[in-house]
């Protein structure tokens, strides 16, 4: 029986790299792809393993014209929505973690509600009130759209973290002679620190990743971000597949990090969120 | 959810005021658009009106006469929906899979798995966009050489986006390995939350693997499952990226799904109403699955 069970997990674990193998090679095809020299890339039957190693791919990608600007303004904007996401959505969700009042069920209605509408659908009528405002082709335009679509998943997962701290450390700290803010400053905050990170990563990797809203609302090519400037390469440079997966991994790669950093800190975000309501 | 405790009253205004800022976003840059997009598709809005400014003229049901009666229009919902069902039924029966394997491995192997699921999760659509139009390249893609070692198969210069049946298939590859890692993670931590006694005794009580998975596994599952469903679901209906990439930004009137056609009604054929209709059409339809996730999200909810 024993014996069975032995190899019946090493079956199981044989069948896991094998899925795992298969789901992550398109991501090892890009890497090594990004490091190839361009006749190695062109070249039937294909090499599965590298040989030669080149950072030219890289060079080619980062010399053309705008990616440097369009890294500031990718980041301009994967930052100013996260500090403005969570300044204003650790609010409402510590108002739904700690407070029953009239209309916070329609609240919590409105924040699932809004998660679920395609930001695609929308894209002409926030195009057209943008528009009004002066705001297109403008980076805080795009920040105020993204803030919205940060916003119901930041306070969904904020209210979850903060359901988990106890009331009773607030309480105590009230009883000691805080004000209801100091409590919050010095009790809630530092133990919300990791939910806070784990939040803002994943509101970053979002306005990171979008690509409608931006290719509508920014036109200067300077302003525009990294998703588009990997999209206009594959146009501008053809079958350039060296400089194209050096680009999609320079473009991936801050997100794929961030991401590894605290996934596990957002799975357990997304289980309280869900169970505790 | 705790109560508010008992002897210290809660100020009435408090929770409002700090829900305000939320709010008041959420109205401007949301409601606001949204009012804005039904009102428009009651219009008739073009170029002209969008650069003069003029209050565009009412149409009535124009807009909504014309599409529903354009046969085209039914051919790209039946197209929508055809998808939806094809890409969801893949990744969420892929995603259990993954999840039900990982659940037996060691712990090492578990972590490799999820590692990749993370960094798959974590791919740009346009990454996974660039990354697949590359692996499925006419002339020197992987695909075409893999399988033409496959005996009496030559797909040497096979172009998968001319026949768009295929090309659909490709499409449905990139959209089912973008959302698979969010189904298997999330799967992986609901079968995690299983007391192992469950299984077990159903097991000693004489139970098949088969009748152990239908009767013990998947009832205890089934909240996050029906979830994670309706969210694919929601997502897929409205896919735009991966199609708008896949075909470098000018798809094929055969590649058209609600999404892309909606979006390009207004910003290639500059016709805001038309577009803004079939978003309005596309939304009253999502709106029954929405319906159900909210109900399913409201009763985890409930469970307190």
């Amino acid at each position: 029986m024993g014996k069975r069970r032995v190899r019946a997990r090493r079956l199981r674990d044989v069948l896991g790299l094998l899925v795992a193998a298969v789901i992550g090679f398109p991501v090892y095809w890009m890497v090594l792809t990004a490091f190839r020299p361009a006749t190695e890339i062109l070249s039937l039957p294909p090499e599965f393993w590298p040989s030669s190693p080149t950072l030219d791919n890289f060079a080619r990608a980062m010399g053309t014209e705008t990616f440097w600007a369009n890294v500031r303004s990718s980041a301009v904007i994967g930052l100013g929505t996260v500090l403005v996401s969570l300044l204003v959505g650790t609010l409402a969700a510590f108002a739904l973690a700690r407070f029953r009042f009239a209309g916070r069920k329609a609240f919590v209605v409105v924040i699932l509600t809004v998660q679920m509408i395609p930001l695609a659908a929308l894209v002409i009528p926030v195009y057209l009130l943008l528009n009004d405002a002066g705001l297109t082709d403008s980076l805080l335009g795009v920040i105020v759209v993204y803030l919205v679509f940060t916003l119901p998943f930041t306070v969904w997962m904020l209210h979850g973290f903060i359901t988990a701290i106890p009331v009773e450390l607030e309480e105590a700290a009230m009883v000691d002679g805080c004000g209801r803010l100091g409590a919050f400053v010095r009790v809630v905050l530092p133990l919300l620190a990791p939910g806070l990170v784990a939040t803002s990563v994943f509101a970053m990797v979002q306005a990171w990743n979008e690509y409608v809203l931006v290719y509508v609302l920014l036109s200067t090519p300077e302003k525009q971000t990294l998703s588009i400037w990997l999209v206009s390469f594959q146009t501008s440079f053809g079958t350039d597949y060296g400089g194209l997966m050096a680009g999609a991994t320079l473009t991936a790669l801050p997100v794929v990090v961030f991401f590894l950093a605290v996934h596990r800190k957002i799975a357990a975000g997304l289980a309280t969120g869900a169970v505790k309501g | 959810m705790s109560a508010e405790p008992a002897g210290r009253r809660p100020r009435p205004l408090l929770p409002y005021l700090l829900i305000a800022p939320s709010l008041l976003a959420l109205l401007v840059v949301l409601a606001y658009p949204l009012v804005d997009m039904v009102t428009l598709a009651f219009q008739d809005m073009t170029r002209k009106e969008l650069f003069s400014g003029a209050a565009p003229p009412w149409a009535g049901l124009g807009q909504f006469r014309t599409i529903l009666g354009d046969g085209f229009f039914w051919t790209v919902v039946a197209r929508t929906a055809l998808f939806t069902a094809v890409c969801v039924t893949l990744t969420m029966n892929c995603g259990l899979l993954v999840a039900l394997l990982m659940r037996g491995t060691s712990s090492w192997v578990r972590a490799v798995v999820a590692g990749v699921l993370v960094a798959v999760w974590a791919m740009p659509v346009m990454v996974a966009a660039a990354v697949f139009r590359w692996l499925f390249d006419a002339d020197y893609g992987l695909v075409n050489w893999l399988l033409s070692t496959l005996p009496g198969v030559d797909l040497a210069r096979h172009n998968w986006f001319t026949d768009p049946w295929q090309g659909f298939a490709v499409i449905t590859a990139v959209v089912v390995w973008g959302a698979l890692p969010f189904a298997a993670i999330s799967l992986h931590a609901a079968l995690a939350q299983i007391p192992p006694e469950l299984e077990e005794a159903a097991v000693i009580d004489g139970a098949r693997p088969s009748q152990v998975f239908r009767y013990v596994t998947f009832p205890a599952v089934k909240p996050v499952f029906v979830m994670v469903t309706t969210l694919m679901a929601i997502w897929d209906f409205g896919v735009f990226n991966q199609i708008w990439l896949m075909r470098g930004g000018q798809p094929e009137r055969e590649y058209y799904l609600l999404g892309v056609y909606s979006f390009i009604e207004s910003f290639a054929v500059n016709r805001y109403s038309t577009g803004a209709a079939i978003a309005l059409v596309t939304v009253v339809l999502l709106l029954a699955g929405a319906v159900l996730y909210l109900r399913q999200m409201l009763r985890l909810g409930e469970a307190e």
